[in-house]
């Protein structure tokens, strides 16, 4: 496969990119405990978007790992994981804003602390998807890769320490075109006092489509469903060039 | 469901200022001015009301699911829940509770998903976001898709096992039981009274909802 890209997504770092379908998005939480929250739209019509609630009810979960795929509002799969070393991570628990930044780490301004400045999950995705021109109403509920965020009986939600270990990795194939948005910023339950995001570095291959046996495909009947719903559409997309 | 919370109101029908009936299958918007108090009455049991708020004066603020049950630590929505916007301030407060528990994870259906979730020829049923397109298109102001983020599911049970599964359990609602919430600013409702046929979780039986407002004046 061909490397496209790598590069480093540095803490506190926000970043966006295009990806092709059958491209490979591959995240590496080098030093471990990171958290890139995450959000995903059509490349081509970002009035389609991944949607939390379809994603976690056609595969009856709570969390995302390797065999599960991301839904869009539109009941198409973005993207397929293909390898985790985590076997979890968060799509409940949202990001943080400024205020929860300033409350936890201080003031944290640009004006004292010039670019090591506090950035903050929601301004971040704010900014990147100004780029594009979105804003507020395209902001949904994210992926926090690399992240566990447990439920118990009652509800109550946890911070799970050790989730995401140094080197471990998580690795994305796209099944259609994709406008994907990334925010290197503190998780706003990780108890750390300290501002700190840890680099992630992340790389971009080419690579074939999903083969007929494919685990991600096959792993639930809702996902076969899915993947014919999108390679009708990609086929539909072809048309139209 | 014994070990849920019960919390009842002492406010009088008879009092409201509105007081309609919602036929399963129908959307509906609706404002409320700050301090107003908004009732939802499941009628017939077990329905699932999907719902959205936004800030009345500027909809960019809306509903957040995420920041919501962050903000209270717990998935599950009750008495004493503040509904949060996207910016992190509570629109609205959960006042009283007759059902106990009700969803905020497993958001609308649409044809899409049902294609997904049952079979590729479901597309033609009826879904809620239909129902949530079509009161946005009727309300106006350019609202439309952009603005339906995930919802409040009233009257749902969606637990969360600690392992990480979601289930689908029977309802905890019955018939007469209510949620009333408190609006904390200037709010715009968005509802679909949902017409699911292929889910158990109300009986394969979608039923009207009373909804009530009481205005603070």
């Amino acid at each position: 496969m061909t490397t496209n890209l790598n590069e480093t997504l540095r803490g506190g770092q926000a970043w966006s990119r295009r990806l092709s379908r059958h491209q490979r998005l591959r995240l590496q939480d080098v030093q471990g405990r990171a958290c890139v929250s995450a959000l995903f739209y059509n490349a081509r019509d970002p009035l389609e978007r991944y949607n939390m609630p379809d994603t976690l009810k056609a595969q009856f979960t709570a969390f995302l790992t390797a065999g599960r795929v991301l839904y869009s509002d539109m009941g198409r799969i973005l993207c397929s994981i293909v390898a985790d070393d985590c076997g979890w991570h968060d799509t409940i628990s949202g990001v943080g804003d400024g205020a929860a930044a300033r409350a936890r780490f201080g003031e944290g301004g640009y004006q004292a602390l010039r670019n090591d400045f506090h950035r903050n999950g929601r301004e971040n995705l704010l900014v990147e998807l100004g780029k594009h021109g979105l804003g507020k109403r395209d902001v949904v509920s994210n992926v926090n890769f690399f992240v566990r965020v447990g439920v118990d009986e009652t509800g109550a939600m946890a911070w799970t320490p050790g989730n995401s270990r140094p080197g471990a990795s998580v690795e994305l194939r796209f099944e259609m075109d994709t406008l994907v948005v990334l925010t290197n910023t503190p998780h706003p339950l990780d108890p750390s006092p300290q501002y700190q995001p840890p680099p992630v570095e992340l790389s971009i291959e080419d690579g074939p489509p999903a083969p007929v046996d494919d685990r991600c495909r096959l792993s639930r009947p809702e996902n076969g469903r899915g993947f014919a719903l999108t390679e009708a559409f990609n086929e539909e997309m072809m048309g139209l060039r | 469901m014994s070990s849920f919370r019960m919390t009842e109101s002492a406010l009088d029908p008879r009092q409201a200022a509105v007081d309609v009936t919602l036929p399963a299958g129908q959307g509906w918007t609706h404002p409320l001015g700050r301090g107003d108090v908004f009732r939802i009455v499941d009628l017939e049991g077990n329905q699932a009301v999907d719902t959205l708020f936004f800030n009345g004066r500027d909809v960019d603020e809306r509903y957040s699911a995420t920041e919501t049950i962050r903000a209270q630590g717990n998935i599950y929505l009750t008495a004493g829940t503040r509904l949060m916007s996207s910016e992190g301030r509570p629109l609205l407060t959960i006042t009283a509770d007759t059902c106990g528990r009700h969803d905020t994870l497993g958001g609308a259906c649409s044809a899409e998903s049902n294609q997904v979730r049952y079979a590729l020829d479901k597309k033609y049923m009826h879904n809620c976001r239909d129902s949530f397109l079509l009161a946005l298109a009727r309300h106006g102001h350019g609202m439309g898709k952009r603005d339906l983020p995930n919802n409040i599911n009233f009257f749902m049970n969606v637990p969360v096992t600690p392992a990480g599964e979601l289930t689908f359990a029977d309802g905890v609602s019955a018939p007469g039981r209510y949620v009333e919430m408190r609006a904390e600013m200037e709010v715009l409702v968005l509802i679909s009274n949902c017409p699911q046929l292929n889910n158990p979780c109300n009986a394969y039986n979608p039923t009207p909802v009373r909804l009530l407002i009481w205005s603070k004046g």
